[in-house]
């Protein structure tokens, strides 16, 4: 079969820059190499909308980096749609486009019509076809009215909308797709995902790769997902069956009043697997999510709240989701951003 | 092949359309991009008028003022723009893209040479104007061979310079600082380059600027007071032999440059 996107044992590393290797030498720190990448090994199918899942500096926009041809690897090798990345780049480019989330590219002084025509531009698209296209997808995703407003006056989510055109404009075989809905509202990351899904839906032959730190994005969109960790990959799977395997049964969220103490209150208690704590300002709340070794452990962890001063608002068993999956294979959350624009 | 060259040549047009269309968008522009400039070349012709230098000093101030336009547009819009471009994440993107970067610094230099071309001939009508300046053109043809010629030699280096900044430029303001006033002096802006001294001179015509500025001086007006380097012909073949080497030296750089930074990653980290 030939796949989509193919890694064999890909590894990249960063050389620090001389002046500072010689100053860490001189403090007796450590020079070596930092490892962004390490002996990854993943394939995609063709047609697949396939998810990355990592903490920040986990490697996933390297491995973008890589496969869009912007990056070389340091050993192994990336193949997409058969071409090799570091060999044959040119011809892979044609096939290929790529959106980051935050992205800031294009001029301001030029319209989103334009912006989005220029960069079809760059792929040797038709006038007349860049601006059907555009048309129809700024129409889908409620941009149509801002189509003649400079970029520069754009909101951060009309902003990414266009992004997202302008990736898909030049209908690439393979997109790549980092963290497209970064720092975007509810609604707006919720249109983006279904804007990606329908088309997915509508271009079954083609490709997705996207990289995200959002669980449940990752969850509800994607074919299989990867999760990797200080460049390192841990599980290769579809969604439900990562949760399947690697979720434990005994996940509990409890409430209690907002914990000012600093610290867990959980820390070292044998029953518990991992907690995480998610504090709630505004609510005067803070939930505890909470993986047990097995359901007896719920009494040891009231008690321990109880003796830490914790009032026990609720318990609640929760079904496992792909975050409680990534907890227990990492062994801690992801640094920031918890699904908090879902 | 021919897929290929379509594709080049749309994206030529697709970045030069950003200058061409985007940058007459904003009417601050004229105060800036022409009023500015001006004073400056009002300032000169004032004290040569002063100090009764002969009349062509004043058209030779006219004159550079409008060719500095092109050497600030190849300084702030050539050289330093894959720097800046990198910093708003469209280098990237042109990375990915299916074609030459070639391609993209040919649309910035069309772009650009459009754009600095209504400002030059502004500044060029007003001083004109003002000042009563006279011209002697004594060869059209001549005139518009050395004028594209310093065009492209220059934009040559604008863009040899561009893949130099793009990777070491971590502040490419100050690098393009640092060329702007020496190349004023070196170049004879406002003065005959003869006017160095002979060895000087010849140093100076290292720069193509200063060829293309002689030349076309000598083509406009008359006198002693041209005080030539060269003869317009000799300046002609050394302009063609930079317009050469500098356009194959860019493209050298760029893809050593795009290489070096896909082996370090610097290309595409903001802020180095």
């Amino acid at each position: 079969m030939e796949w989509a996107i193919e890694t064999q044992d890909l590894r990249r590393t960063f050389r620090n820059r001389p002046v500072r290797r010689l100053l860490r030498r001189a403090v007796g720190g450590p020079v070596q190499d930092h490892v962004a990448l390490d002996s990854v090994d993943l394939t995609v199918q063709p047609g697949e909308l396939f998810g990355i899942l990592g903490p920040n500096g986990a490697g996933k926009t390297t491995i973008i980096k890589i496969l869009s041809t912007l990056l070389l690897p340091t050993s192994g090798r990336a193949i997409v749609d058969g071409l090799d990345v570091a060999r044959e780049p040119e011809s892979l480019r044609r096939r290929i486009n790529m959106v980051s989330g935050g992205e800031h590219s294009g001029f301001g002084i030029l319209t989103v019509r334009e912006t989005i025509w220029m960069f079809a531009q760059f792929y040797g698209v038709p006038t007349k076809v860049a601006h059907a296209r555009a048309d129809a997808m700024m129409e889908r995703l409620g941009l149509t009215e801002a189509a003649d407003t400079k970029t520069s006056k754009l909101s951060t989510g009309m902003r990414q909308k266009m992004n997202i055109i302008r990736g898909f404009v030049s209908d690439p075989k393979i997109l790549y797709l980092d963290e497209p809905t970064l720092g975007l509202d509810v609604g707006v990351a919720r249109e983006v995902r279904a804007f990606i899904s329908e088309w997915m839906h509508e271009h079954p032959e083609r490709t997705v790769l996207l990289t995200t730190h959002y669980m449940a994005e990752a969850d509800s969109m994607c074919d299989r997902v990867a999760i990797i960790d200080k460049g390192r990959v841990l599980a290769c799977d579809t969604p439900a069956s990562l949760k399947r395997e690697l979720a434990p049964d005994c996940v509990y969220q409890i409430e209690v009043p907002l914990w000012t103490d600093g610290g867990n209150p959980l820390d070292e208690l044998a029953v518990v697997r991992s907690a995480a704590m998610e504090h709630r300002g505004d609510q005067g709340r803070t939930h505890i999510r909470v993986i047990l070794e097995d359901e007896a452990g719920i009494g040891a962890v009231t008690s321990r709240l109880a003796q830490r001063g914790a009032r026990v608002l609720s318990v609640n068993r929760l079904e496992p989701s792909l975050e409680d999956a990534f907890l227990n294979l990492v062994g801690h959350g992801l640094s920031s951003g918890n699904g908090e624009n879902h | 092949m021919k897929q290929n060259l379509m594709t080049n040549l749309r994206a030529i047009w697709g970045r030069a359309y950003v200058r061409i269309v985007g940058a007459n968008r904003e009417p601050s522009w004229l105060f800036f991009e022409v009023l500015l400039p001006l004073l400056a070349v009002f300032g000169f012709a004032m004290i040569y008028r002063g100090l009764g230098a002969p009349e062509q000093y004043i058209g030779f101030v006219v004159v550079s003022g409008a060719m500095i336009a092109f050497w600030q547009n190849i300084l702030w819009s050539m050289a330093a723009q894959f720097y800046w471009e990198k910093e708003m994440g469209n280098l990237e993107l042109y990375l990915i893209a299916p074609i030459s970067r070639m391609s993209i610094l040919l649309g910035m230099a069309i772009g650009g040479i459009f754009m600095t071309a209504i400002r030059a001939i502004g500044i060029l009508v007003a001083g004109t104007f003002v000042f009563g300046v006279a011209y002697q053109v004594t060869n059209w043809p001549a005139l518009i061979l050395v004028f594209f010629l310093t065009m492209s030699a220059i934009y040559g280096l604008g863009m040899l310079a561009s893949s130099l900044f793009m990777l070491f430029g971590r502040e490419a303001w100050h690098t393009a600082n640092l060329f702007q006033e020496p190349v004023y002096f070196l170049t004879g802006f406002y003065f005959p380059v003869r006017s160095l001294g002979s060895l000087t001179a010849m140093a100076a015509s290292a720069i193509p600027l200063t060829l293309g500025l002689d030349a076309i001086r000598q083509l406009i007006f008359s006198g002693n007071a041209v005080n030539p380097l060269f003869t317009v012909r000799t300046e002609v073949l050394l302009l063609i032999v930079a317009t050469v080497i500098l356009n194959w030296a860019a493209l050298k750089a760029l893809r050593y440059m795009e290489y070096l930074g896909k082996s370090t990653g610097r290309l595409t980290l903001k802020g180095q």
